[in-house]
């Protein structure tokens, strides 16, 4: 994958999230929207969003990352992973 | 018989440098305690709770996370012979309001004595606990410091009896924190030796488990049994191990694991988020025993799991399986150990229109029933039907209980104790059936929902969802629908909603949000319909079955449509 911007990141990370954990593809998941605190992401769909991570952008989300004080929006995900890419 | 405090303290003269416990954190190196290390810090909270006032007898609540706090202070209250109570921990998703609340609604029941927590929750609970409380002391983890060595032959456990009771362990929610099994020493004892028995426990054995401490799984199998017992124990995190499911194999591995307990959604967990990657080098060739319990035993769960796993030297005959309930310490019955697990093929129209479970008939549907194996040698184990005769081999019914195991009662709840039984017999509002002393557990007469092991009632819930302005008072129920994908019950909301409401959409997601915020689920299914689709049964109750039937009725045409 080449470059890509942070809005492109937050578009996909939502579309896939809705889709697969949520099972509701229309649901729009905003930028700032909370997404662990919120429950929206539950417990059990934690992991999925390492290996999402992993499969989409080829960044590695560690297991002790995956809480609300690292990351609980998009934006702040896309950060960590724009970071992780250079 | 020896008491739990008994036990403890035997380990601690015999073999004080075996190393009996390993926590695994993640992110830090993993900690091994000898009975010696273990009892010795344990000591410290004996020694503060008796500092406190604290007498024998009386409940202590632990509000603390999974970790060597929570196993120390759990310890600590019995060696001083007060009653643990363990309220499971703040998630980040639950609204701290609510958690306060429902700790409320535990010790308005169980009026503990003390309350063993963080200095960073003293205020918020002190706000929550109100003026008139039976709560006398609260101890912070953070001032029991070094102590030293009490006479260890004066300490208020050793000299509680037998028929006193030892522990409390409750289920989520404010209804399931309001009835406390209430557990005697005797009765732990007695599951204890019967179930050492039934599994071949020996020397030789390591047990590895994620399990929280507040469940009769992790708390007695994955938590007293080995401690008691001296079987080494590898304990990592709930939290942990929902992150990073690949934890407990790679346990297994390392300490060459030779027993593990899971809920039956743990086994598609493990098979479908776990990389092969992740299991390179990993090798599960030690485990004897993986055994299935606290939901429904699903045939398809094990195929999954063993798809799998077989490459990663997993052995197909350690699949085992167990029923069991807190109200009975633990097990009732156990399959899989001397002999590779039941599977019964019956005929699904005899089993859904008559409650019969017939042997399968060529070319007709089928099911595949897994089976829980056979009573333990204390228990005894009955199906009855609605009139409480008794069942013959096949016929499905309630099944019902008695044993030397027994919960002495539900706390301070003669009411819910007294309805529980039946001419001395346990109803555990299950249902199933036996074929040739196998136990089959085949649904639910109770209107429990089982997620991820873990038992919800579903009022709680409805009363969460009533709160959403625009939902029709009254005019909600949740119930739970398997999920075979993902090896558990996921819960269901249908709420009826007041006319003129016109955002749906909005009011869903408030719904699902007040649940999720406020309960131990995160709800993801909501239905709305108008006023007068609930069913409500003669007497004017709204029919959880009867609501459920409609909804799959209904939603299965509109998948058609």
């Amino acid at each position: 994958m080449g470059k890509i911007d942070k809005e492109e990141i937050i578009k996909l990370l939502g579309k896939r999230i809705a889709t697969d954990i949520l099972k509701k593809p229309q649901r729009i998941i905003t930028a700032d929207e909370a997404i662990i605190s919120s429950g929206l992401v539950d417990s059990f769909s934690l992991v999925d969003l390492a290996l999402f991570v992993e499969d989409m952008f080829s960044v590695q989300i560690a297991d002790t990352e995956l809480n609300a004080q690292t990351f609980d929006n998009l934006s702040q995900l896309a950060d960590i992973i724009i970071s992780r890419k250079k | 018989m020896p008491n739990l405090a008994n036990l403890l303290l035997d380990s601690y003269e015999k073999v004080p440098d075996k190393e009996v416990l390993v926590i695994q954190q993640s992110g830090e190196k993993d900690i091994s305690l000898t009975y010696q290390k273990l009892i010795d810090q344990s000591i410290c909270f004996t020694r503060e709770l008796e500092k406190s006032g604290i007498k024998p007898g009386e409940v202590v609540v632990i509000v603390l996370e999974h970790g060597l706090d929570l196993i120390f202070s759990y310890f600590g209250c019995i060696l001083h012979g007060c009653i643990p109570s363990i309220m499971p921990f703040l998630t980040e998703k639950l609204i701290p309001e609510k958690y306060c609340a429902d700790l409320a609604a535990l010790v308005a029941i169980t009026k503990p004595s003390s309350i063993i927590t963080y200095r960073q929750f003293q205020k918020e609970i002190l706000v929550g606990l109100g003026n008139n409380t039976s709560v006398r002391s609260i101890i912070l983890v953070e001032n029991i410091h070094k102590c030293n060595i009490i006479d260890l032959n004066k300490i208020g456990g050793l000299i509680r009896s037998p028929h006193d009771i030892v522990l409390l362990q409750h289920s989520s929610g404010t209804t399931g924190l309001q009835k406390g099994v209430a557990l005697s020493h005797q009765a732990v004892y007695n599951q204890l030796i019967s179930y050492r028995k039934a599994i071949r426990l020996d020397s030789n054995d390591v047990i590895v488990s994620w399990l929280p401490l507040y469940h009769d799984m992790g708390l007695i199998a994955c938590f007293l049994i080995p401690i008691l017992l001296r079987i080494p124990l590898i304990l990592m995190s709930p939290f942990d191990w929902i992150r990073a499911p690949v934890k407990l194999f790679k346990a297994i591995s390392d300490y060459h694991g030779t027993l593990c307990w899971l809920p039956n959604f743990a086994y598609n967990f493990c098979a479908s988020k776990i990389r092969e990657s992740q299991l390179e080098n990993l090798s599960l060739s030690s485990l004897r025993a993986v055994i299935n319990c606290s939901e429904p035993i699903k045939f398809e769960s094990h195929q999954r799991f063993l798809n799998k796993f077989l490459p990663y030297d997993f052995n197909k005959s350690a699949l085992a399986t167990c029923y069991a309930m807190a109200e009975n310490v633990f097990a009732v019955s156990q399959g899989g150990i001397d002999s590779e697990i039941v599977v019964d093929e019956i005929d699904q129209n005899t089993y859904q229109s008559k409650g019969i479970a017939k042997p399968s008939i060529p070319n007709q549907p089928t099911i595949k029933m897994v089976s829980s194996g056979k009573p333990i040698d204390n228990v005894q184990v009955k199906i009855i039907a609605e009139n409480g005769t008794e069942l013959d081999d096949r016929h499905v019914g309630e099944i019902i209980i008695k044993s030397n195991c027994m919960l002495t009662e539900f706390y301070h709840r003669p009411d819910e104790t007294q309805k529980a039984f039946i001419d001395g017999w346990f109803k555990t509002g299950d249902l199933g059936y036996q074929v040739d002393g196998e136990l089959f557990v085949s649904g639910r007469k109770k209107d429990l929902i089982i997620v991820g092991g873990k038992n919800i009632y579903p009022q709680d819930l409805e009363s969460l969802a009533m709160e959403v302005p625009g939902v029709h008072p009254g005019r909600v129920v949740a119930f739970g629908v398997y999920n075979e994908e993902i090896g558990t019950e996921e819960v269901v909301i249908v709420a009826e909603i007041e006319k003129n409401i016109n955002d749906i959409e909005s009011l869903e997601e408030k719904i699902r949000d007040n649940v999720t915020r406020n309960s131990s689920i995160a709800l993801k299914n909501v239905y709305l319909v108008n006023e007068k689709w609930l069913i409500k049964t003669s007497s004017g109750k709204i029919s959880r079955l009867a609501n459920k039937n409609k909804y799959l009725r209904e939603t299965k045409l509109n998948n058609y449509q």
